[in-house]
């Protein structure tokens, strides 16, 4: 898996004034999920377009699969799907009709076409709801249907563009054990997210984009070295002994301290330069254990800690982290 | 994701991801045809209409109350007799009609580009214009009933083709085919502009003056000569004229030669023209 499945080299795509893509460049090992970070409006889904040749770029080159996306478009469209932001299944016709009517579309005889359906239907749980409309269909269901609708044609490349936005905890691990799955089978999936989760859960390389350019890129560990691991939050009880608590903190992380605006709260930001190679388990079992052991400190300085949390870094604090701005959401159409 | 009832939807099964291995067979069949392409987004288009079935309305309701409205408002001034001026006016009314429903091509195509589905046609390699030959082949359905629906009006009316059922079905076959060139200028506009709103103000700004100036109400010899001129080269001029021909028993001959050039140009013209708009959305 030496090849890349996707190489892109300045990137450039303009919507009148607005720069919506800024010269990316990527690359996309084969057999992996690529995970592409961003917020609303960062330029993901223009990108995405592009390589699977639904927009022309005004600059660079992106090859696909060893295909050029201008020239070998439609070579291209033979080996890529797409499943969109929004649900790119017909919304007036039945799961099973959407499906046969791709199958139809990919060549299938119509015989082959059912038994296809069927069984796409049946492997995502949907064949319950194969002969409802999809309009009745819940968020995570359409999702599913999206999903199949992009598998039919067995893609050596998926592009998944924002597959949970707005889809309840429960559909969310549902898509990604899907996008699992998929991978297993040897497809490389480029995924696109606003969630940090959702890229640590699947991606083993991640792109941060903003503002239509690639502000950081690199495997999970390498981000998260250049960004901590993650934050722990203290209360305290008394606001004297704060300094006392941060010291403390400090020492036994290995962390940089910060003083909240809350004259009791501290937040220590985990670094882990050290583990930055180590496996992604690992690194969060290092980190409990750390955090365990300075909560010890604290209790033993005779210092009361009335609440604490453990979190990875949020998206905000990625950007704050990469851009020095925070990551605003905009509802970009 | 507008609307989401949770009565109706029963508990799913969680999806089978280790049944994935078995669905992942890699072979794959030979992509279709640019017509077996085409033929499959037409059955898309009437399963659509399977399932919204009143937008059959249109196909039905509305060719009547054309054909009632002006066989009477028309009939005795301008032949003596209803029963007279259909022998004249029911090949005229069905050109006009059917060219008046081409217009919901455009309505359709607006509407639906703009959702998500479009983008999965458009990635898929398949022969390019094949989704907008299916809304035309789809359309031709609905030509066809509201064809079936005129002439069976027509001939409850008292209208009695000379040229018997060859000759109808004859006119209604070359109705077809000029509406399906005709409905690439509305794939256009469907795909220029920006709401369903103006598609349909622009195609009624269009259609109007162009079935009214033509043959299908009046004998253009009984027009001014400046006003006979103009019908006499307008394209729906050279459709009732072929179609009055065939269905009363006679050939077209030189309107057809027209009729058929012009379709040819129709579709040579608007038909690129779709498509490019249709690559570039």
């Amino acid at each position: 898996m030496t090849e890349a499945a996707i190489e892109v080299r300045g990137l450039v795509k303009r919507f009148g004034e607005n720069v919506a893509v800024d010269g990316i460049d990527l690359t996309v090992p084969a057999g992996t999920v690529y995970g592409v970070l961003g917020p609303n409006g960062a330029g993901k889904t223009t990108t995405v377009k592009m390589l699977a040749t639904l927009l022309k770029p005004d600059e660079g080159d992106a090859r696909v699969l060893g295909r050029d996306v201008v020239s070998e478009a439609d070579e291209v469209r033979s080996l890529v799907s797409m499943t969109g932001q929004y649900a790119s299944v017909d919304e007036d016709l039945t799961g099973t009709e959407n499906l046969v009517l791709l199958a139809r579309l990919l060549g299938y005889s119509k015989k082959a076409a059912a038994a296809r359906s069927d069984l796409f239907l049946e492997t995502l749980g949907l064949t319950a709801a194969a002969h409802r409309q999809v309009k009745n269909y819940s968020g995570g269901m359409r999702r599913r249907l999206d999903i199949a609708a992009s598998l039919l044609s067995v893609p050596k490349l998926l592009f998944l563009d924002e597959p949970t936005t707005g889809l309840d905890p429960r559909s969310r691990n549902q898509v990604w054990e899907i996008v699992r799955a998929i991978v297993d089978q040897g497809t490389t999936v480029l995924l696109t997210t606003q969630y940090l989760d959702e890229a640590d859960q699947l991606a083993s390389r991640i792109a941060v984009i903003d503002e239509g350019r690639v502000i950081a890129e690199g495997t999970k560990g390498d981000l998260k070295s250049s960004i901590g691991s993650g934050s722990v939050h203290v209360r305290l009880r008394d606001p004297a002994r704060r300094e006392d608590a941060a010291r403390l903190l400090a020492e036994t992380l290995g962390a940089d301290v910060q003083r909240d605006a809350d004259p009791v709260a501290l937040t220590a930001r985990l670094r882990q330069d050290a583990t930055a190679n180590a496996a992604d388990a690992a690194v969060t079992e290092l980190a409990a254990h750390q955090t365990g052991v300075a909560l010890g400190e604290l209790a033993r300085a005779g210092i009361i800690v009335d609440s604490f949390s453990m979190g990875q870094p949020s998206l905000d604090e990625v950007f704050l982290a990469l851009t020095n701005h925070p990551a605003i959401p905009e509802e970009v159409a | 994701m507008t609307t989401q009832p949770t009565t109706a939807t029963p508990e799913l099964s969680a999806p089978r991801t280790d049944d994935l291995a078995k669905v992942f067979i890699t072979e794959r069949p030979p992509r279709p045809s640019a017509w077996s392409a085409s033929v499959t987004f037409g059955w898309r288009a009437l399963l659509k209409i399977k399932h919204v079935p009143e937008q059959l309305f249109d196909v039905t309701l509305f060719p009547i109350m054309m054909t009632l409205m002006f066989t009477y408002l028309f009939g005795g001034a301008l032949a003596g007799s209803p029963t007279d001026y259909l022998q004249f006016f029911l090949p005229g009314i069905l050109v006009v009609s059917i060219v008046m429903i081409t217009m919901y091509t455009g309505l359709s195509v607006n509407t639906d580009i703009e959702k998500g589905v479009f983008d999965r046609f458009r990635t898929l390699p398949i022969w390019r214009p094949a989704p907008m030959v299916g809304y035309l082949l789809g359309d031709g359905f609905r030509y066809a009933i509201a064809s079936t629906v005129i002439v069976v009006m027509g001939l409850i009316l008292g209208y009695r083709p000379q040229g018997g059922p060859t000759g109808v079905l004859a006119g209604v076959a070359v109705l077809l085919v000029f509406c399906f060139a005709l409905s690439w200028i509305w794939t256009m506009f469907g795909l220029l502009l920006r709401s369903d709103k103006s598609v349909m103000g622009v195609s009624m700004m269009v259609i109007m003056p162009l079935t009214f100036l033509s043959s299908a109400y009046v004998d253009p010899s009984t027009m001014p000569n400046w006003l006979e001129a103009l019908v006499a080269v307008n394209p729906i001029t050279f459709a009732v004229d072929s179609v009055r021909s065939l269905m009363s028993g006679e050939w077209p001959g030189t309107d057809l030669v027209w009729l058929s050039v012009l379709s040819a140009a129709l579709i040579a013209i608007f038909g690129p023209v779709t498509m490019r708009l249709y690559n570039r959305k």
